[in-house]
């Protein structure tokens, strides 16, 4: 599809010359996002400032009959930002601000473009933090985690981004701007901010929310679980969980993830043990030294070989790192990689984790883990070069059949990546067919049309003239 | 639009890795990068906010991952280098903030040096010669600092005799060309020309290391007093102090311009000058040199024409090269006694924080000069836009990031502001001037020296 100079004339006059990018050179890198499997460029990027030029540049697009596809940083994983059909993107990276900062009641009013992390900062000195925190919180933006109700380490004890947002502003995909709810979090009628969170785009675009902010906890105790095999720790962490215990983040590496981060950063691990599992309980003073102390009996019960705690600040962020940086190591194990996203509910742990060494086995892929155990939310790494075809065409099968897997064992084939585009022949075999009619015709109430957002989340989108793309590549995904 | 990389004898019937042919001359561009560090990003993204130019204008062309995509799609033949793409690229402050926070890690300043340098001799290739800037003024004058005191030599007659402010007011600097007038008002307040600090000056009480004291050029010539301060602080430590006379620019000028081959000819000088000494370290005072002097190792593998004996003389040497606050945090501070009440805040300059990871070494030493109240400036990892010569080439965007830094300064409201590079001090000079706000600029050694000798720094 050729990029209309009206459009762009259209476009140019709403937001700017400078502020909209429609060379071919140029829109290249809009192509993808952290998703690298599917690709396609957009007509036209525009940069707008404000709700009013949102509105602008969304009826201009209905009057064009062209779709349009809102995008933060583009670090989603499942493709979310993929602007199937072409169209316009609809960039929020230039709306930034914080309009307003309340630490009596508790909450911020931010932009969809502000960075998860820039809020925390913000807050920071007084105290408090932003909850929600996926591990590209130093990248993603707030509009990007309320399209994808994102999780992260915390989210555990802390819950998703939809616990964390009470009012948002948005443009419906007709151009009408809807405000649902606010500081006071629910008002009476339909919970249309729950309802908006994690819709992935498709109802609209979120151009303002309503945040909570949390108080930072008075203490931490962070401790490093080391076990003999991954099936023993699996059990300490379901033994945790059971015994009424909600740890701030439980995380879970696996003996690949050990010997490539000790091979890079030197943390002291065993090389010979078959997992590690990072442990943090926050909270009152008083209270974390005694929820630690029972945490560490569980692990020993189960036949823990070692618990080690972190005894300072600094240690504590050393654990954190070799968690966090843990990416930065695979990099070094292997040129491509490409990180799946599944849950299972926690006591099929040990069955999952069986079934992807056969399946790594299977293949002849190696596959490595590390994932918030907490919540069952696995995310097993597959390596492999995408320079060999190959090898690209053995990860795509083993993906599909370890999240064929997770379906069979209760669970769902994302946790907190999103459908996006990556995941949408997935979604019969998790819903029934009138599980998805419903979700469909909700999505119709907000977007009849289909052309915001389109071929997203629901398997039979609407109106999008989504091209067949071939599914060739697996992609190489980092952040978790 | 080139042509694609559509070279049959490439198709994957074979199935192992496959790297593109470079055949057309912007492929060529990219010969000296070897492909697979543009594998090691895997497209993530988390490296975007930490970008200074990202930041400004929300366009991930001007991001550290659409960069790397532009750079790799030219290499494999998909785009053209057009001037819009070598623009994003040229707009790069190849202040590697994306390093430190890219997981995988990237070795993006490996990606966009080597990668502007064929820029820049496809440029020659093509007919297209260097401005008058870059032949008289970048690389003509810049790493001399004979030459740069003599040229400096007008403007402190000026400034001594109040003239320049006569000058400023008249008007008349504007008939000069924006990048003169640009370094006029970057230059700071002069100081008095002194003679060069002596070959050696022996340590005070216990000797405790041998070290061989690089002075720059640009610094030389504008900050000698700096220079002065840091051979008296590590005299204070117990370091003899060897400061050779035919040491050279750093060669980081002409690198990051481009110019790699002057570049390993100053490196070698270097080596030359201050290898007979059998020293401990080789101490700088500047950020920006002292990232140049632990590349030289990367100017020894990427320098095809090199004898092996070279080759390791470039590796020995960047191993010895320690940043001031590095090799003092490391040696074990002598605590300063002398009370400096001062608040001050301290501005991160990239080529400490990003190119070298020294974060807390000068913020530690500053804790230990009693009296001296050290106030956390917001978003101090981000650049200020001086970045070498860009803010003289990249004026608009200096200027964006100079006045972002200002209003991140105004929050914190500091009597002084401490940073570890000679070109930020001039950027943040310059741009606290122009804000009407007069309050100093220090390196942090200075402030190390002043409570040494018991006196408050000089403005």
């Amino acid at each position: 599809m050729t990029s209309s100079i009206p459009l762009i004339n259209a476009l140019s006059d709403i937001v700017g010359k400078d502020h909209l990018l429609y060379d071919a050179e140029e829109l290249l890198v809009y192509e993808c996002d952290g998703y690298i499997v599917e690709k396609k460029c957009p007509d036209v990027v525009v940069f707008p400032i404000s709700t009013a030029e949102i509105v602008e540049i969304v009826k201009t697009c209905n009057r064009f009959e062209v779709p349009f596809v809102p995008r933060g940083a583009g670090t989603s994983l499942a493709g979310g930002c993929l602007p199937v059909g072409g169209g316009v993107m609809i960039a929020l990276t230039r709306m930034r601000e914080i309009h307003e900062v309340n630490l009596r009641d508790g909450y911020a009013v931010v932009d969809p473009g502000l960075v998860n992390v820039h809020l925390t900062r913000e807050v920071s000195g007084d105290g408090f933090h932003y909850a929600p925190d996926p591990s590209s919180q130093g990248a993603c933006t707030i509009g990007g985690n309320v399209a994808t109700n994102s999780g992260g380490p915390h989210t555990l004890k802390y819950g998703v981004t939809v616990n964390h947002v009470t009012g948002i502003e948005v443009v419906l995909p007709d151009g009408t701007v809807a405000n649902w709810g606010g500081p006071a979090g629910m008002p009476p009628g339909f919970d249309l901010t729950g309802l908006f969170v994690g819709s992935e785009g498709t109802f609209g675009i979120c151009t303002k929310a309503t945040v909570r902010l949390t108080r930072n906890p008075a203490a931490y105790r962070t401790m490093l679980g080391i076990f003999d095999d991954i099936q023993t720790a699996t059990r300490a962490i379901s033994e945790i969980i059971g015994a009424g215990i909600v740890p701030a983040a439980l995380e879970l590496m696996d003996q690949g993830i050990i010997q490539a981060v000790e091979a890079a950063f030197k943390f002291g691990f065993p090389l010979d043990a078959g997992a590690v599992v990072l442990i943090e309980v926050d909270g009152l003073e008083v209270s974390v030294d005694d929820e630690a102390a029972r945490i560490k009996e569980l692990c020993h019960q189960v036949g823990v070989r070692e618990m080690r705690t972190a005894n300072s600040e600094a240690e504590r962020l050393l654990l954190w790192k070799c968690r966090k940086q843990a990416f930065g190591a695979i990099g070094r194990l292997s040129p491509s990689f490409c990180t799946q996203d599944g849950v299972v509910p926690r006591t099929r742990l040990p069955e999952i984790l069986q079934f992807i060494e056969k399946t790594s086995q299977k293949y002849d892929i190696r596959i490595v883990n590390v994932f918030h155990a907490g919540d069952g939310n696995i995310h097993p790494i597959l390596l492999f070069d995408e320079r060999d075809q190959a090898q690209i065409q053995r990860v795509i099968e083993a993906g599909d059949e370890i999240l064929n897997k997770c379906i069979e064992l209760g669970g769902s084939v994302t946790g907190e990546h999103g459908i996006g585009v990556e995941k949408i022949n997935f979604m019969p075999k998790l819903f029934s067919e009138n599980d998805l009619t419903v979700m469909q015709e909700i999505r119709e109430v907000f977007n009849p049309e289909g052309n915001c957002s389109p071929c997203k989340m629901l398997p039979t989108a609407g109106a999008c003239g989504m091209e067949q793309i071939e599914r060739s590549h697996p992609g190489r995904q980092a952040a978790l | 639009m080139s042509t694609t990389t559509d070279n049959p004898s490439a198709q994957p019937e074979s199935t192992g890795p496959q790297n593109p042919v470079l055949e057309t001359a912007d492929q060529q561009v990219a010969a000296g990068i070897p492909f697979e560090r543009f594998l090691d990003c895997v497209h993530c993204g988390l490296c975007t906010s930490a970008c200074p130019t990202y930041l400004e204008t929300g366009d991930e062309n001007n991001s550290p991952r659409g960069r790397i995509y532009l750079m790799r799609a030219v290499t494999e033949g998909k785009i053209a280098l057009t001037e819009k793409v070598s623009g994003h690229l040229d707009l790069c402050l190849d202040c590697r903030s994306c390093e430190t926070a890219c997981p995988s890690g990237v070795q993006y300043g490996r990606l966009i040096e080597p990668f502007r340098i064929g820029m820049q001799q496809q440029a020659v290739k093509e007919g297209k010669p260097k401005g008058w800037f870059e032949k008289y003024i970048l690389f003509g004058m810049f790493p001399y600092p004979a030459r740069l005191k003599l040229a400096l030599w007008p403007m402190r007659v000026l400034q001594k005799t109040g003239l320049d402010r006569l000058v400023d007011k008249s008007g008349i600097t504007r008939l000069l060309p924006q990048k003169l007038r640009r370094m006029q008002n970057l230059l700071p307040k002069l100081p008095p020309s002194s003679p060069p600090l002596p070959t050696f000056l022996p340590a005070i009480g216990e000797k405790r290391a041998r070290v061989g004291l690089f002075t720059g050029c640009v610094s030389e010539a504008m900050f000698s007093p700096t220079n002065q301060a840091t051979a008296r602080v590590l005299q204070q430590n117990g370091c003899d102090v060897y400061i050779p006379r035919t040491q050279q620019c750093c060669g980081a000028i002409h690198y990051h311009g481009g110019e790699s081959k002057p570049a390993v000819e100053l490196a070698l000088a270097n080596i030359k000058a201050f290898e007979e000494q059998n020293l401990d370290a080789i101490i700088i005072n500047v950020a920006g040199c002292g990232a140049m002097l632990k590349d030289y190792h990367h100017l020894a593998e990427e320098t095809a024409d090199l004898s092996d004996a070279d080759r390791e003389k470039l590796v020995n040497f960047a191993h010895q090269v320690k940043d001031i606050s590095e090799f003092l945090h490391e040696l074990g501070l002598l605590p300063p006694t002398g009370e400096i009440p001062l608040r001050v805040t301290y501005h991160d300059a990239c080529h400490l924080v990003h190119a070298q990871q020294i974060r807390q070494q000068p913020r530690e030493l500053l804790a230990q000069i009693p009296g001296l109240k050290l106030v956390p400036l917001p978003e101090s990892d981000i650049c200020c836009g001086a970045a070498g010569s860009y803010n003289l080439t990249q004026p608009e965007m200096a200027d964006r990031l100079g006045e972002r830094k200002l209003q991140n300064i105004r929050k914190v409201n500091p009597q002084a502001v401490l940073a570890g590079n000679a070109g930020c001090s001039l950027q943040l000079q310059a741009t606290l001037k122009a804000a009407g706000y007069t309050i100093p600029v220090y390196h942090p050694v200075d402030l190390l020296d002043a409570s040494y000798r018991g006196v408050m720094p000089a403005k």
